[in-house]
């Protein structure tokens, strides 16, 4: 096209972006930060989740179905019954161990597998035996005519026996060995053991050795895990009867669905079948609300960069107005005109958005390198993903960073084309653009949407409507200004002094430039203060239910919940026991599957009525009724009998359940009734949790092992003393000891270190409303030469102008700052109360920081004032007589 | 004969498993079930089938079973103590190569296993069955389902169980340790279906089963060896068998004759000699193998005819055994006296097992 060729395009347009530097360059970071943060977030996504839905294909294989229960398994009865279900024509067995290795701060996952029925659905998880006795060349893997490696699809290659066992070297039963363990390639890097060498694993307190016999070579890069065969792992981690997962292939002829259907029907409670893409929704339907969250958060910083753009692009169309008119009346064409500006605003989102690009794969893979593929709360958690160049993803940040400078310079544009050359060539005709009326029922309407929005339910799990309130209430704010201006105006009277007077009468005269250099401040504050208030609340929310959660002195752990690590009842008797322990609180962790949610819940079996310690937001702690004796429990069917249960938050809104409701829970493949005594609020476990006392748990699985151990010490006793003690007791490799201090230090320096991010981005948006009103006055200064002269001439000194430029910025940043608290505090209270709420089912008690808030405003305002005095000293020093002569 | 073979499975020292002793007496039906006491055993069914239309194929169904001597302490229902194993092969000339399949799995009732007092080996649908009184006519079955082909077939005994060797203790090398338990049934009546490349046929037929059970490691000078078990048109039995060293000579023979009676007469080593008449070269393995052969038994010369050349059966992906097992006609002069099959291991590869 003709026009992108133009010279005078490139001569009087674009070029004029290098006339003002300052607006240019901060425009520009603008943009490039929220091309960057955008892309970036994404990025690590993108990849995290690819790499994560690479695992879960590696370890699903070409299971049509699989079958899962809670954490701790099923009986592997069912996978005989599976096994000779006719709708099955393949079932493998898989025991799935998170085995701690004691003295190092790592697990390792096992996978415990029937190596003559995996190679059927999972290949990649096949074994080879490193071979150590190379006399044999004749025995080497030969590729076999009907063997193709990669043609397991049909059902019977599926009934071939693995290539591996046929494969090895004369010991061909090497991979049956009870103490054989093969690492994949990423494990054997994490673990750097020499071939034939020992691994210790735990199991409850206790070490076991493995012998490192070979890899699993299939397993790929970026997948930790270890194989060894299903008997031997039953028997090496005490999991004797006990499956955690089936997959199966189904026989030709049923669909996937209707296999579903009738498994789901005969299988016992808190047993399920699932497809491949259940159990991919099930991992990622979690993560979804903190990466919606995330990716807002970096919209926003693209949103402010736009933002930006007009703010820039409207200040250089007032300051270029007699220029344009001069073009125009030249015989520049209206849309030339309204183009060329467009092509300014998209120049630098292109310019913006390539930074963007290159900084957002920077800091990707810095994050790689610092953090492995996880954002901060753990999803992701063992993936080392490697950067990847993401074509779509990078094109679609490009273009967003050049939509967002196209629709800045948007309205300028139109502004500058419409505009009458004759009467724009007259000087002072710039008020023109400052114009602005009170729009009080556009305002009202918008806030009233925004109100009536946060009561909608989230859409899948995602506050849609809550974020959708939050844009409303900011365009709300910006449509108040001309009006807050005004009234705010009216409401400071007619004040002492000159200068003030002439600041308020200049600006209730054209509240448009209020708006213009107030807009930023509002903007930019209301996303602070709203930040503010739901960081603090959070926080000290936060810090309150850890002082509830974890009343002990000491805690005790044979290793984190997930993992093969447990305290059995003598270690728990035998550390009860040690001087100054006066009473321990021991924490049984399961897992267990609700019908009513897809993904499995978190069973937390503690003493409850005994110890305080449940963050109750409903509901009250009651003894248990279950009497002594289980037996007579079972025949007790009248509600109240019932155990009590306590369900957190989450539980309580995703399975819509309330107190009084009974639950039944799935244990020991049964389902047993409880109570619903109280809801209790968790910061910790998004999928939801239950909290049942630990003697009802122990009456019915006979489940006597112990998670963590809550030590309370006598008074004056020396924790670490007790530590050591308890390290002489249990042995030092197989237990972790923290105090509720050094855990409370670590979660929330994890919070604050999650939320530092936000932080900056609110840094960013409060620096680019400051430099508004620095660009808004300095543009204004240029324009009112000619009324600084004669109030020079009237008498005022220059010092005098200065601070009715101060003043005048002072009021506006003063309306724009308290219309912004309030947006903010609105903002606050809909992320806390609807964002917070729909997408982490969590509560928090609101606290405003005032304190925080007073400076935080007062600052800005000064900073306000003085960017304007600085701004508009250019303006001042012009002599008075030049500046009103002008235009004559 | 593949007992041998199987025991490179093993990695543990015969004394964990039951010796193979003369002089013990084979009782049945309660011998022809498994023995999980020995480290391998095996029952082997070859045979050939018309079917309606009067095309002729040979077919193979084995299963095996090797104790692993790992598990013993492990109460888990996995744990690997035995292993089951099945080869099944169709002989089709106008395929011109085998048809076959293979399946292993540990012992896991009810998914696979071998029972004692009875033949029942299974893994998953392929079954092999011996029924017999009190329920009904004594009498085989077996069933087979793969991709590409699929058996369902009774075999009906017609003469009784030969004990091969010294009452069913049989000698593979001069040292008397190196022996099993086998014995024999020829002349089984065949009659079912299968299915060849999508085509079901019903078929009759004659086929021959062999059980046998040890705990012993093949001998360190035996390369390979060659079988043979053969139903003779007078309604007697033929078997044969050579152990060969590393130069091709046989280092130990023997035979079993049976007349259409059902008396036996052992053949002693001096009484059977094996001698190539023409090789052919498999030109996937490289292999090459003596299709046809030349029986010396005690003066009398017979011929050994392949139905087809191409009868190489690579199982080494499943049990790591390349071997030809396949459908043969016996020669007395130019006149066809019986059919049976051959097995011959060793040539494929210089190492031994």
């Amino acid at each position: 096209m003709a026009f992108t060729r133009h010279p005078l395009l490139r001569h009087l347009f674009l070029a004029s972006l290098w006339r003002r530097p300052l607006a240019t360059a901060l425009t520009l970071l603008a943009m490039t930060l929220g091309v960057a943060l955008g892309l970036a977030v994404q990025l690590i996504h993108a990849t995290a989740l690819d790499e994560f839905g690479r695992g879960l294909r590696l370890l699903g294989g070409e299971a049509d179905l699989q079958v899962v229960g809670a954490r701790a398994g099923f009986d592997d009865d069912w996978y005989l019954w599976l096994a000779q279900r006719p709708e099955v024509a393949v079932a493998s067995p898989l025991l799935e161990i998170e085995a701690r290795l004691p003295g190092q701060d790592r697990t390792l996952r096992i996978i415990g597998l029937d190596l003559f029925r995996v190679g059927a659905i999972t290949p990649a998880l096949l074994p080879r035996v490193d071979r150590t006795d190379d006399a044999d060349p004749a025995r080497t893997d030969a590729p076999h005519p009907n063997r193709d490696p990669d043609a397991t699809a049909s059902s019977d290659q599926a009934a071939a026996p693995p290539r591996t066992v046929a494969t090895d070297g004369p010991d061909r039963l090497a991979v049956l060995r009870p103490d054989a363990l093969f690492l994949s390639p990423t494990a054997a890097r994490q673990i750097t053991p020499a071939p034939g060498a020992t691994i210790a694993v735990q199991v409850g307190l206790s070490e076991r050795h493995l012998r490192y016999a070979g890899s699993v070579p299939g397993a790929g890069v970026g997948t930790a895990l270890a194989v060894m065969d299903i008997g031997a792992a039953q028997q090496t981690f005490e999991r004797i009867g006990r499956l955690t997962r089936v997959d199966l292939r189904l026989a030709p002829g049923i669909t996937r669905e209707a296999a579903q259907a009738l498994l789901n029907a005969e299988l016992p409670a808190g047993l399920r079948a699932l497809t491949p893409a259940d159990a991919a929704s099930e991992a990622l339907g979690l993560s979804r609300a903190y990466r919606v969250n995330l990716t807002m958060l970096a919209a926003i910083a693209l949103v402010t960069g736009g933002f930006l753009v007009f703010s820039a692009q409207w200040l250089s169309v007032v300051r270029r107005r007699q220029e344009f008119a001069l073009l125009r009346a030249l015989g520049l064409d209206r849309r030339f005109l309204w183009r060329a500006l467009l092509a300014e605003g998209a120049t630098l989102g292109l310019i913006g958005g390539l930074l963007g690009v290159v900084l957002a794969y920077l800091m990707t893979a810095l994050a790689f390198r610092v953090l492995g593929g996880d954002l901060g709360p753990g999803f992701f958690r063992g993936l080392a993903p490697p950067l990847r160049f993401e074509p779509f993803l990078t094109l679609l940040y490009l273009g967003l960073g050049i939509c967002a400078g196209i629709i800045g310079a948007w309205f300028p544009a139109r502004e500058a084309a419409r505009m009458c050359p004759a009467r724009a060539l007259r000087a002072g005709d710039e008020a023109e653009s400052y114009r602005a009326h009170p729009r009080w029922r556009l305002t009202s309407a918008t806030l009233l949407l925004a109100a009536g929005l946060c009561v909608l339910p989230p859409v899948q799990g995602i506050p849609v409507f809550g974020y959708l309130a939050v844009a409303l209430l900011l365009l709300g704010a910006v449509l108040a200004l001309p009006g807050m201006t005004g009234v705010a105006m009216r409401l400071l009277g007619n004040g002492h002094g000159l200068i003030p007077r002439l600041a308020r009468a200049r600006l209730a005269a054209a509240p448009g430039q209020a708006v213009i250099a107030g807009a930023g401040v509002v903007a930019s504050v209301a996303l602070a203060v709203s930040m503010v208030i739901m960081v603090a609340s959070f926080r000290d929310s936060l810090d309150a239910w850890l002082g509830t959660m974890l009343p002990a002195d000491l805690y005790l752990r044979a290793s984190a919940a997930t993992a093969s690590g447990a305290l059995d009842e003598d270690a728990v008797a035998r550390v009860s026991a040690l001087p100054d322990v006066v009473g321990v609180r021991p924490v049984r962790f399961e897992t267990v599957r609700l019908d009513r949610l897809p993904e499995p819940v978190e069973l937390i079996a503690r003493p409850v009525s005994t110890t305080s310690g449940l963050p109750l937001v409903a509901g009250r702690i009651t003894a248990s009724s279950r009497p002594a004796d289980p037996t007579v429990a079972t025949t007790l069917t009248s509600r109240s009998a019932l155990p009590p249960a306590w369900i957190s938050e989450a539980l309580a809104d995703r399975g819509e359940l309330g107190l009084g409701d009974r639950l039944d829970l799935p244990l020991g493949e049964a389902l047993h009734g409880f109570r619903i005594d109280g809801i209790w609020r968790d910061y910790a476990r998004q999928q939801g949790a239950i909290v049942i006392e630990l003697d009802d748990f122990r009456a019915i699985t006979q489940d006597r092992l112990t998670n963590d151990l809550g030590l309370f010490l006598a008074d004056g006793a020396d924790p670490e003393a007790v530590m050591q003690t308890v390290r002489d007791t249990l042995g030092e490799r197989v237990s972790e000891m923290i105090r509720p201090e050094a855990l409370r230090g670590m979660i929330l320096e994890v919070f604050d270190r999650t939320f530092l991010v936000t932080y900056l981005m609110q840094a960013v948006a409060v620096m680019i409303g400051l430099f508004g009103i620095g660009t808004t006055f300095a543009a204004l200064a240029t324009s009112r030469r000619k009324e600084f002269g004669i109030l020079r001439h009237l008498g005022l000194e220059r010092r005098q102008i200065g601070a009715l430029l101060a003043t005048e910025a002072a009021l506006t940043a003063g309306v724009g700052v308290l219309v912004g608290l309030a947006a903010g505090g609105a903002i606050g209270i809909i992320l806390i109360e609807v964002v917070n709420r729909q997408s982490f089912h969590w509560s928090m008690d609101i606290q405003i920081p005032t304190g925080v808030l007073a400076v935080f405003a007062l600052t800005l305002i000064i900073l306000a004032a003085l960017a304007a005095r600085l701004s508009g000293r250019e303006a001042m020093r012009q002599d008075a007589v030049l500046a009103v002569r002008e235009d004559w | 004969m593949l007992v041998f073979t199987l025991l490179f499975w093993t990695g543990v020292a015969a004394e964990d498993f039951a010796p193979v002793l003369e002089g013990r007496v084979l009782s049945f039906p309660q011998d022809t079930g498994a023995h999980p006491d020995h480290r391998i055993e095996w029952w082997y069914v070859t045979g050939w089938l018309t079917d309606t239309s009067g095309a002729e194929r040979g077919f193979q169904v084995t299963f095996f079973r090797v104790a692993t001597g790992i598990g013993a302490d492990n109460p888990s229902r996995f744990a690997p103590r035995q292993l089951l194993i099945a080869h099944a092969a169709i002989a089709d000339p106008a395929i011109g190569r085998l048809l076959h399949d293979a399946r292993l799995e540990r012992a896991l009732e009810p998914l696979a296993g071998a029972a004692v007092a009875r033949t029942q080996a299974w893994i998953r649908d392929w079954d092999l069955v011996l029924k017999g009184p009190p329920d009904g006519d004594e009498g085989y079955r077996t069933r087979i389902a793969a991709d590409s082909f699929a058996l369902d077939l009774t075999l009906t005994p017609t003469i009784p169980t030969v004990l091969n060797g010294r009452a069913g203790f049989s000698q593979k090398t001069p040292q008397l340790t190196h022996a099993s338990y086998y014995y024999s049934r020829p002349q089984l009546a065949v009659s079912g279906q299968i299915r060849v490349r999508d085509r079901d046929l019903e078929v009759t037929g004659r086929a021959w089963l062999d059980h046998e059970w040890s705990s012993e490691i093949m001998p360190d000078d035996a390369q390979g060896w060659d079988w043979i078990g053969i139903n003779l048109h007078d309604g007697g039995a033929l078997m044969a068998f050579q152990m060969r060293r590393d130069d091709g000579t046989a280092l130990w023979s023997a035979g079993t004759l049976t007349d259409p009676s059902g008396s036996t007469q052992a053949l002693a080593p001096e009484e059977v000699r094996f001698r190539a008449r023409r090789h052919w070269q498999s030109p996937r393995t490289g292999a090459t193998y003596p299709v046809s052969w030349e029986l010396d038994l005690d003066g009398r010369i017979l011929r050994l005819e392949p139905l087809m050349d191409d009868q190489e059966l690579d199982a080494r992906p499943s049990t790591g055994i390349l071997y030809w097992e396949g459908a043969v006609t016996l020669f007395d002069e130019e006149q066809e006296i019986g059919r049976g099959y051959l097995e011959m291991t060793g040539y494929g590869q210089h190492a031994r097992f």
